[in-house]
């Protein structure tokens, strides 16, 4: 019997049309744009002007508070403007926007393939390292990882949790990384493992990737307490609270934080990009991105430069389908479909999702049969059809009362509705709105 | 640009189920009963379901557009599924005009005077099914015998209640009772769909499998029943029925299966179904074994109906990580 | 057989009687005094309870203007002077004054003005869209058109017109109660002087961005030329954030920033028709 978090969960089809397909390396764009905020927290400050010369890897904006990240050029050339940019949503927001002129990397980065096993530096020296690096969680949330690592006063970390779940249908970057950059990705766990001052961690994988599984039991026997944990394919288990149920049965409480059961969630790809920031003092300026879609001529997985166009991408692949209905930056879950594809990848970019017409079109709505479904399929064990309800009719302060600051905005409640209700859509409202009402009932 | 690109919030995928598509399953999960009630009761079976559906559908359809004047709800097939489960719950001779009238009350007042699917607080097909049952008692009760033998025209339920009324023990009627009659329904009275239990069963494991409906509101039905009567027949066997008497008898499967789970009008999480269920077994049990009915399943399931808000309001589902008080 | 009617009578009236002290004993003891001014108050308020004045509704209105001696920061949107001024005299305390103002949507992004470029598929309420994205069209500022505003509208007086798009208010009905302003997430629609004859003069259009990014996403947009800020004569017209703004206040209705705006973002409503203006204008003049 496989392991798997107990409350809720849907299966909606795997589609990993590119599992197969091996990270290639995507060509330089002519121009990348970088917004200065591609994590969770404060925008950073952009250190540049329009006209100066950067290196790829030099920094040029630097985080705007202590929870917010660091950002480097992914490119070299000049700059051409630090100003507002339309982002996927149409809304503009500030950026910088470089001409790419050769690949003139700084001369600290160690661009050598060979693997650098050994790392003897002191936690808080790791996590000075990814905090320069500016390393986010890439699994779509986008947190800044040095935040991430400092365990508050009066908490101890006990394990770490490798996320090598990709639940996400579609998605397959993480599943490329394990396969190919496994021994890389393995290192970066130690670091992290080390920068916490833990022993053991787990890798979680789910059990459509038995390749995967296979290759990191493998290479994993030589990197101390490492265990891979085959889990059963439930959407949403890339979810924090979700995997860390999976791994250790352990249990979350309602508001609190994985450090309170002792665990610590990191995506396989932060674990690369540790391993890279500390061994090879490369920063996180580029990262591998699942171009795919049924319609999609050439799906792949690549190693893309942050700050390049969706469009690019998307011509690499094939080009943009004729009766292509949605473009999602991320998953089909909870990736957000973009307006304007011009858009640039950032750190959370895991995927660029081209969706047909037909495919994309929601079903018209039915009334609500209050068949259940909902509340089966909720992994927080809330009330969907009551909470979309609320938040429809503006009851937010009710809404608090049903716990809808517990919700993970995963989606399964939409997913499975068999009247196609838009149930996330209010309940995602309403948890804005109830956030706003406790932000300003503590302050 | 032609095709404009969509944006929605995520989802962007969704499952395949729709209320059409359950609503289907539940008529497929019908179908094995339906042709054992057609091969015992003969086309007047038939034609009585027949005639309920359309009727049904068609009083949906005039109070949808020109009392509610909203958009057409026939397509989700929801008046068909209550059309056949009220049909079900009737006996094959019962004269057709009362067909037509039972639809009109359980489509009419059971559901539509509610504001239609998803509003009526009670099971449509009951409410028609009760409301025959208390206005034409006689035309309800008198089932014509698919084979001519001692239980003429009565239900074993009925028959059984008759004849501990006169002080029989229960070992003198048991003779007169077939088990395996009860699980194919070939040569047992009753309503058009009850008589076959092993058909059934079958149609709910379809519904198993299509996770049409989940196992806890029949299980807890069914075994409630199963419990109380087995404590009332372990006190004096010769008073009161075995328990697999009690399952197989009456509507016990079909309420249980098709009637109780109906989405609407039962609870939406997993220990509210559980309450639910146990309480449409006892009163189910209460009303057999003391009540002046000899079936109760309707009665029950209608009561715990009315008591499932009061469910919905206070019985919530398990929530992840909830912090104990 | 008589016994039995008589003794159910008399049961009947005992148990009446009976009922009836205690309910006359348990309302003197959980009797609450009210002001019976706060009744005929609440009666002579419109009793939409809209919430415009800033109550839960209008029995908390009227509790306050009985309760408070100076009631010049109350005022009933819905019913307006008559009914405040009705209410002040009834109480003997002043009426509080405000001009008649009425809702008014600052946008002119139609379908033909402002290009849609993408089309949302999510729940159709603005606020939804609000939060997801920039909207449907290049402007990300100006109407949704989704309707949260007519939602919001508790006297009918706010429709979607189907050509453009946009709100429409319907200044017979509208009262000013500012419910749609609250519901606006875009914060399109604001409450301003109604105007003599209803007439008034406004930007319609609340872009933010620099000119050349309006101008491209919108032909009505504000695109902070400053032409309209060098033409009034009276200094009512400032320009903050590239978007222009007429102060009600210091407006006298002399239309010469209507005639100058290169856009035509500005609109003068319920003027007669003046075919010379017109022309000039194009069709930024909207006669009611």
């Amino acid at each position: 019997m496989l392991k798997t978090f107990r409350i809720g969960g849907v299966h909606p089809p795997e589609n990993k049309l590119s599992a197969a397909k091996n990270i290639e390396i995507f060509p330089l764009p002519e121009t990348v744009t970088i917004p200065l905020s591609q994590h969770i927290g404060a925008p950073a400050t952009a250190v540049v002007a329009k006209g100066d010369k950067v290196k790829v890897g030099q920094l040029i904006a630097k985080a705007g508070g202590f929870v917010s990240a660091n950002i480097h050029s992914s490119v070299s050339g000049t700059v051409t403007a630090v100003d507002a940019v339309p982002d996927g949503g149409g809304v503009r927001k500030p950026a910088i926007t470089i001409k790419v002129e050769g690949d003139d990397w700084e001369e600290s980065i160690d661009r050598s393939s060979a693997l650098m096993k050994e790392c003897s530096l002191t936690p808080a020296e790791i996590i000075a390292k990814i905090a320069n690096a500016g390393i986010v969680g890439m699994g779509g949330a986008t947190f800044p990882t040095q935040v991430k690592l400092s365990v508050p006063a009066g908490k101890k970390a006990e394990f770490l949790i490798i996320n090598g779940v990709e639940c996400e249908p579609y998605l397959t970057s993480d599943h490329r990384v394990m396969l190919e950059r496994g021994e890389e990705v393995l290192v970066g766990v130690r670091i992290l493992a080390r920068a916490l001052g833990v022993e053991k961690a787990y890798i979680g994988i789910e059990n459509n990737k038995p390749d995967a599984i296979e290759h990191m039991r493998s290479l994993a026997v030589a990197y101390g307490d490492v265990e891979i944990v085959p889990l059963k394919v439930k959407y949403p288990q890339g979810g924090e609270k979700q995997l860390i149920a999976a791994v250790t049965g352990r249990q979350v409480s309602s508001g609190g934080l994985p450090i309170d059961v002792g665990a610590v969630v990191q995506n396989v790809s932060t674990a690369l990009a540790v391993y890279e920031a500390v061994q090879k003092n490369k920063p996180l300026f580029e990262r591998v991105v699942t171009v795919t879609g049924k319609a999609l001529t050439n799906p792949g997985n690549f190693r893309v430069r942050m700050g390049t166009s969706l469009r690019a991408l998307i011509d690499h692949c094939g080009g943009l389908p004729e009766d292509t209905g949605k473009i999602i930056n991320g998953g089909p879950m909870m990736g957000r479909a973009v307006a304007n594809i011009d858009s640039p990848v950032t750190k959370g970019t895991s995927g660029v999702l081209l969706m047909r017409a037909a495919e994309a079109k929601r079903n018209e709505p039915d009334v609500c049969i209050k068949c259940a479904k909902c509340v089966s399929a909720c992994p927080m064990g809330l009330e969907p059809f009551m909470l979309s309800k609320l938040g429809k009719l503006g009851m937010f302060p009710e809404m608090e009362s049903y716990h809808v600051t517990d919700c993970i905005e995963c989606g399964s409640c939409s997913f499975t509705c068999p009247a196609s209700l838009p149930l996330l859509d209010y309940i995602r409202l309403g948890k804005a709105e109830v956030m706003k009402i406790i932000r300003a009932r503590k302050s | 640009m032609e095709n404009k690109i969509i944006v929605s919030p995520s989802p962007h995928v969704h499952g395949e189920e729709s209320t059409a598509r359950l609503m289907r399953d539940v008529l497929i999960a019908l179908i094995p009963a339906f042709l054992v009630t057609v091969w015992v009761y003969g086309a007047r079976a038939f034609f009585v379901t027949v005639v309920c559906t359309a009727s049904c559908v068609l009083f949906e359809y005039l109070i949808q557009r020109f009392l509610l004047k909203g958009k057409n709800t026939i397509c989700n097939y929801s008046a068909i599924v209550t059309g056949v489960l009220l049909a079900f719950n009737l006996p094959a001779n019962i004269p057709f005009g009362l067909v037509v009238l039972g639809a009109l009350v359980a489509i009419g007042v059971g559901k539509m005077s509610f504001g239609g699917l998803g509003r009526n607080p009670f099971n449509p097909a009951l409410v028609g099914r009760v409301f025959l049952l208390l206005s034409f008692p006689v035309a309800m009760t008198s089932f014509s015998s698919p084979v001519p033998d001692a239980m003429s025209g009565a239900t074993p339920l009925a028959f059984v209640k008759e004849a501990l009324k006169k002080g029989l023990n229960v070992s003198d009627i048991l003779p007169e009772l077939s088990y395996s009659d009860m699980f194919t329904g070939l040569g047992k009275a009753g309503s058009l769909g009850e008589i076959a239990a092993g058909a059934l069963l079958l149609g709910f494991v379809y519904l198993l499998w299509r996770k049409v409906i989940t196992w806890h509101i029949p299980v807890f039905i069914l075994g409630t029943m199963a419990v109380f009567s087995g404590i009332l027949w372990g006190i004096d066997p010769e008073k009161y029925m075995s328990p697999l008497f009690q399952l197989l008898t009456g509507g016990a499967i079909l309420g249980a299966v098709y009637m109780a789970t109906d989405y609407v009008t039962s609870p939406m999480n997993k220990r509210g179904m559980a309450i639910y269920g146990i309480g449409i077994g006892v009163i189910t049990i209460l009303i057999r074994v003391w009540g002046a009915y000899p079936e109760g399943i309707s009665f029950a399931i209608l009561i715990m109906n009315a008591v499932v808000p009061l469910i919905n309001r206070y019985v919530k589902p398990k929530r992840f990580g909830a912090v104990k008080k | 057989m008589s016994g039995v009617i008589l003794f159910t009578i008399l049961t009947l009236c005992a148990i009446g009687v009976l009922a009836a002290l205690i309910l006359y004993f348990v309302a003197q003891k959980f009797k609450v005094y009210e002001d019976p001014r706060i009744d005929t108050v609440e009666g002579m308020l419109p009793g939409a309870n809209c919430g415009g004045c800033g109550f839960p509704g209008c029995r908390g209105m009227a509790d306050a203007l009985v309760k408070n001696d100076d009631i010049s920061a109350l005022y009933c949107p819905v019913g307006g002077a008559p009914t405040m001024k009705s209410i002040a005299d009834f109480l003997g305390k002043a009426a509080p004054e405000k001009e008649p103002q009425v809702a008014v949507v600052r946008c002119g992004g139609s379908c033909e003005n402002r290009p849609r470029t993408n089309l949302f598929d999510g729940a159709p309420s603005c606020a939804v869209a609000a939060s997801l994205y920039g909207g449907e069209t290049g402007c990300t500022y100006g109407c949704l058109g989704l309707g949260d505003c007519v939602a919001a509208c508790n006297f009918g007086a706010i429709t979607i017109n189907p050509e453009t798009g946009l709100p429409e208010v319907d200044e017979e009905k509208c009262t000013a109660c500012g419910a749609c302003v609250k519901a606006c997430p875009k914060m399109v629609i604001e409450l301003r002087k109604k105007g003599p004859k209803g007439r008034r003069v406004y930007v319609s259009c609340v872009n933010k961005d620099k000119g050349a990014v309006s101008r491209k996403s919108c032909n009505v947009s504000c695109i902070a030329c400053t032409k309209c800020v060098k033409v009034c004569p009276f200094e009512a017209i400032t320009i903050e954030n590239n978007l222009s703004y007429i102060d009600p206040a210091k407006c006298r209705l002399c239309r010469k920033c209507v005639a100058e705006c290169p856009t035509g973002a500005i609109v003068a409503v319920n003027f007669p028709v003046r075919p010379v203006s017109a022309a000039e204008t194009g069709t930024s003049v909207e006669t009611h």
